[in-house]
């Protein structure tokens, strides 16, 4: 089992390296002088020079990829040009927030869309399932930015019971787990929820759907077994493969919340990468995108093992 | 020496059936679904106004006017009211058609040819060239799609360009990888085995006997990528990263009227619709495509 896990993790690492390469090439490709932002317009070329060599520019590729790496497995990720903070401050910050954000998210997706799901796969082809399929359909393809305006237009602007924006009370920085904040979580959890729900809703369906088919089935109510037994029995093969889902889910939202963040002005890393994008805060793009695809990679890593220590059909290949 | 007696006689060999006759059927269960044919009108009338867009508006979508800004739906001239900057906004709709779909619909294209060519490629060599190209591909996979294409275009600067760039980027791994996986389930079949054996270049089999195999299930998982494609690429013009002013497209304008929630609710709500009927018509279009085909997804 142990041998198993490591494993598993040894066989990410080339994935982890690919990964940060690519959050190196982001600063690479991005056009212009990088130094621009932080250099006053009328500098020295001698000041350049310096600032050049200082952030290790006048070094060879490879060797900047390294050092980059180096320093950050290191927890040093740099410092953000905009507030002058170290990067991995502001990331960790906001990470708490789109993490909060992002599980109550799935929390919701999962209980609507194993609802969802089941009514579908239990009454295939009936009017029930088509609902249950529209509703899904709409989960997947309606644009979640827009989404998020109409929750404002509706329940703030129109009839004013929760927030717009924000991530709390005005003037209040630290979250608390009481209703004046979190009422500031409830229109964007909704709105990030519909994704989630439409994705879980169709697995969901597909899976029992899939084991009704499924000789024991016969076999079990030949026997004699009760609607309520049989429906343990669907769960207990739906279950692996929802959970799954239910876990990716989180990772994807983490890292695709940022319109949803930038509509409700959620101070999580999706509203983190809007300013460091129309900053041009370089190292701050960097640092954050590959914090939120690590976790990404660990979730993924997450779920794999944990699936296949619930799931005895999968082998441990 | 006639051989011809060795011949087995005419009616011993099995018909074959040939592609156009699958694909004519799966043309006709997609005329008789009611639903597809709905969908596939509306994608049939946004796709007009995306050609003949200029031609059809009733009226001017790019003159503003202080004196005319923020008119409600069924204003006398303005029937959908008009924008933050007193430009009509149903003339704005229709012609956002061309921008917002070309977005949309071109990174997908582009992850077709290439995505489709790499995982072929990669799945009809194998060995150590599948290694390479699939673990490539897998590391665009450990970014979530709506972070890499905000992450490239990002870095890259706002612009149309940009936009597609990253969005192909964002499909090609994930065509590639559907197309490694149908390829490789090909390569191996004996009528491969014979072609090999009857000494055609490698190239030769992939275009006269895999191509045939694997497009059909590339190009029902492509369809479903559209719909996808349009919320990302209206969602980058809506951060400000696509499209930039004054072109209309619908990401674009929903971003400008967020400005007009509390004065024109319904308004400002308007270009966000256009998107959302458009990647859904896709979605179920895609969805019942791939139900015809009978392609378990």
């Amino acid at each position: 089992m142990l041998s198993y896990i490591l494993r598993r993790i040894l066989l990410a690492t080339p994935i982890l390296l690919g990964v940060a390469l690519v959050c190196f090439m982001l600063v690479q490709m991005a056009p212009g002088d990088p130094l621009v932002s932080v250099m006053p317009p009328d500098a020295s070329e001698a000041l350049r020079e310096q600032l050049v060599k200082a952030y290790g520019f006048d070094k060879p590729l490879p060797v900047q990829f390294g050092l980059w790496i180096w320093h950050a497995l290191q927890g040093d990720l740099g410092t953000s040009i905009a507030s002058g903070r170290p990067v991995a401050t502001e990331v960790m910050g906001a990470v708490s927030y789109s993490l909060r954000l992002a599980l109550l998210a799935t929390l919701i997706g999962f209980v609507l869309g194993s609802l969802f799901g089941f009514v579908g796969g239990y009454f295939q082809d009936s009017w029930l399932d088509r609902v249950a399929s529209a509703i899904s359909a709409v989960g997947v393809s309606v644009p979640h930015y827009w989404l998020g305006m109409l929750m404002v237009i509706i329940f703030s602007s129109q009839l004013g019971w929760l927030p717009a924006t924000g991530g709390g009370p005005m003037g209040q920085s630290a979250w608390a787990w009481d209703w004046a904040h979190f009422q500031f979580m409830i229109l964007p959890a909704i709105t990030l929820s519909v994704i989630p729900t439409g994705i879980i809703a169709r697995t969901v369906r597909a899976q029992v759907a899939e084991t009704l088919s499924q000789e024991f089935i016969i076999g079990l109510r030949a026997k004699g077994l009760g609607e309520w037994g049989l429906f343990r029995h669907v769960v207990k093969n739906a279950a692996p493969t929802a959970m799954a889902v239910m876990g990716l889910q989180i990772g994807y939202l983490m890292g695709g919340s940022i319109l949803v963040e930038t509509v409700f002005a959620w101070p999580g890393t999706g509203l983190l990468l809007n300013s460091a994008i129309f900053q041009r805060d370089l190292p701050l793009l960097q640092g954050t995108i590959w914090v939120l695809a690590l976790f990404f990679v660990a979730l993924n890593l997450l779920v794999d093992i944990l699936q296949t220590l619930l799931d005895p059909r999968i082998k441990r290949g | 020496m006639n051989l011809s007696i060795l011949r087995p006689a005419a009616p011993v060999i099995a018909p074959i059936e040939s592609s156009p006759g699958y694909w004519s059927e799966v043309f006709g269960r997609v005329r008789r679904d009611p639903v597809a044919l709905a969908v596939g009108t509306i994608i049939l009338v946004l796709l007009i106004l995306a050609v003949f867009g200029p031609w059809l508006v009733p009226g001017d979508a790019f003159t503003t006017s202080m004196f005319k800004r923020l008119k409600p739906i069924g204003t006398e001239g303005f029937p959908l009211g008009t924008d933050e900057l007193g430009r009509d906004l149903l003339s704005r709709l229709m012609l956002g058609a061309r921008l917002s779909l070309f977005m949309g619909i071109t990174p997908v294209i582009f992850a077709f040819f290439i995505g489709g060519a790499i995982g072929v490629i990669a799945g009809y060599f194998g060995g150590w060239l599948n290694s390479l190209i699939m673990r490539t591909v897998d590391v665009f996979y450990a970014f979530p799609s709506v972070l890499l294409a905000i992450a490239f275009s990002g870095a890259l600067g706002a612009g149309v360009n940009n936009a597609l760039l990253s969005l192909t980027l964002v499909f090609v791994p994930q065509v590639a990888r559907i197309a490694e996986s149908v390829t490789t389930q090909v390569r191996n079949r004996d009528y491969i085995e014979a072609a090999r054996a009857s000494g055609a270049g490698s190239f030769t089999i992939i275009r006269t006997q895999v191509l045939g195999n694997v497009l059909g299930p590339i190009f029902v998982f492509t369809t479903g990528l559209i719909s996808v494609s349009m919320i990302l690429a209206s969602g980058l013009s809506f951060l400000g990263l696509g499209v930039t002013p004054p072109e209309p497209e619908w990401g674009l304008m929903l971003n400008t009227l967020r400005t007009a929630i509390y004065t024109q609710p319904l308004v400002s709500a308007l270009p966000g619709a256009m998107i959302f009927i458009t990647s859904i018509s896709f979605n179920v279009l895609a969805d019942r495509l791939r139900a015809a085909m009978a392609i378990r997804s």
